[in-house]
């Protein structure tokens, strides 16, 4: 069976002032179809980095990456990214903003009517039709985040690359947009690759936790599978001990096995 | 009924007070001598002057409507034709950074030049006194276009240039959908300082090319040794200047995001 995403010995060197930076070495992964990956570690192990290289905006220095078995040599349509601060052009209102990326996709080959149609549907798809008329600074921090990922699920990708797309909101509506993204992900079969730095939020929607050690020179230290049943629910979990025992896991790794010196 | 008399000491005294010490320091310093007319002597001149601002009794009798428009004029073309090649320059200069280091240094030389000490060279390159005038509105106000532009060229966010890149937008689009909405405020900021330089310079220039104009006007007025005609001028030129400079910031306003 073809792996979605293979990434092979893969390593990343910086030429910084001070010389040669190595942020990742001996990178392998392979990611299947329909799968959740997410990506844990301290901050500087160099999880962005690693979800930089699969979107295509750093190229490797050394090993081979491939999506769908074609190489990745820069960014592209086949893997949507939601950007942790939203980034959308404050002066294009949301529809135009999803519209953007569908035009881009699909602009050669339908029509307008099309395009305009999956427009409405991936703002649908996150519940903001009513705010499709409305500019960023007009909606909430999770709405704009809400339009990010619309934004990325409109090129249909084969896979969703999301760099802590909840680290900015506030805990209640993390909450709620997980359980939207765990919906639609469910609804579109999507494979995702997301970076986070929260426990709870890796174990809620994962498949597979990748934990990184920490810099320089990281890479990955362990791969937690999530057997937890799907669809998931946070408040049953919370009275799960097989929840626990992973949540335990990936505190154990995070605070004893790279436990970060005081700094 | 509290918050109209809010508004009265908030908004509006303040201004009305600053107005009023201001006719009475004028009133008082006109009073000590002869040369200066009062307040009282210039109304009754703007009033005269005023009721008939379009007259023209030849080339060089014309009304002070006449006068500001032709200044106007000039601004407008000078200005005109330096946004048409600042803001282009601007934007190369701003993305290529090549570009930016070859033009800095003579930049930052010619900047600093009082914009009349071109004018020689505008009467030696055409000939004539009115193209003059353009070319050294041309120069002053081309200057705050070219660096504004680039600036904002250059403060675009890497986000937006992220998204230009997982989207895999074109040339095009980068141009017309990021980096020209992301430029304009900055774009704006410059034609906002390139008019207020250009409107000061008008008045100087056209003192020393002559014809149609406020600032010729002016020194017209000067020979004829009619001074409460100059207060009126300074008057003017300061309310069209107030005039451009409100215009341009309602128009930023709207670009703002």
């Amino acid at each position: 069976m073809s792996k979605y995403v293979q990434i092979e010995n893969v390593q990343m060197k910086f030429n910084t002032k001070q010389g040669p930076f190595i942020a990742l070495r001996d990178i392998d992964l392979k990611i299947d179809p329909g799968e959740f990956i997410t990506l844990i570690g301290h901050s500087g192990c160099g999880k962005s980095t690693l979800l930089n290289l699969i979107a295509g905006l750093l190229l490797p220095s050394e090993g081979v990456m491939l999506c769908a078995n074609r190489e990745i040599t820069g960014p592209g349509p086949d893997r949507g990214v939601v950007f942790q601060n939203h980034s959308l052009l404050p002066w294009l209102t949301c529809f135009e903003n999803v519209h953007l990326a569908v035009e881009r996709v699909f602009g050669q080959t339908e029509s307008k009517a099309q395009l305009t149609q999956r427009t409405n549907d991936a703002l649908e798809l996150v519940h903001l039709s009513h705010a499709a008329q409305k500019l960023p600074h007009e909606i909430s921090g999770g709405m704009k985040q809400r339009v990010g990922i619309a934004r990325a699920l409109s090129m249909q990708p084969k896979v969703l690359l999301m760099d802590e797309p909840f680290g900015a909101l506030d805990a209640l509506t993390r909450a709620h947009l997980q359980d939207e993204l765990m919906k639609i992900v469910a609804d579109t079969k999507s494979t995702v690759v997301m970076v986070t730095h929260d426990v709870d939020e890796a174990v809620l929607l994962s498949d597979r936790i990748v934990m990184m050690t920490n810099g320089p020179a990281a890479t990955i230290g362990e791969i937690l599978t999530v057997d937890l049943p799907k669809p998931r629910d946070r408040l049953a979990l919370a009275n799960d001990a097989r929840y626990h025992s992973l949540r335990g896991a990936v505190l154990e790794f995070l605070y004893q096995k790279q436990a970060r010196k005081a700094a | 009924m509290m918050k109209i008399r809010n508004f009265f000491a908030e908004q509006l005294l303040p201004p009305a007070i600053g107005i009023g010490v201001f006719i009475l320091v004028w009133s008082l310093i006109a009073q000590t001598g002869e040369n200066l007319p009062g307040p009282l002597k210039t109304w009754d001149s703007a009033v005269e002057l005023f009721s008939d601002p379009f007259y023209q009794n030849g080339p060089n009798d014309q009304g002070i409507g006449w006068n500001v428009l032709a200044s106007l004029g000039r601004v407008g073309i000078g200005f005109g034709l330096a946004a048409l090649v600042g803001i282009p320059l601007g934007f190369l200069i701003g993305r290529v950074d090549f570009l930016n280091r070859m033009s800095a240094p003579v930049v930052s030389m010619l900047r600093p030049v009082s914009p009349l000490a071109w004018l020689p060279i505008g009467l030696l390159v055409f000939n004539a006194s009115n193209p003059a005038a353009i070319w050294v509105i041309f120069i002053s106000s081309i200057w705050p276009m070219i660096i504004n532009t680039a600036m904002g060229v250059r403060q675009l966010p890497q986000d937006y240039l992220n998204v230009a890149r997982v989207l895999n937008l074109s040339e095009w689009k980068v141009f017309a959908k990021i980096l020209l909405p992301a430029t304009l405020p900055y774009m704006l900021t410059g034609i906002r300082l390139a008019i207020g330089t250009a409107w000061l310079v008008i008045v100087a220039a056209e003192m020393l090319t002559g014809g149609v104009g406020i600032g010729f006007w002016v020194w017209d007025e000067w020979n004829n040794l009619n001074v409460e005609h100059i207060i009126i001028a300074i008057f003017v030129v300061g309310i069209v200047g107030l005039l451009l400079e409100m215009m341009l910031i309602q128009i930023a306003k709207r670009f703002s995001y």
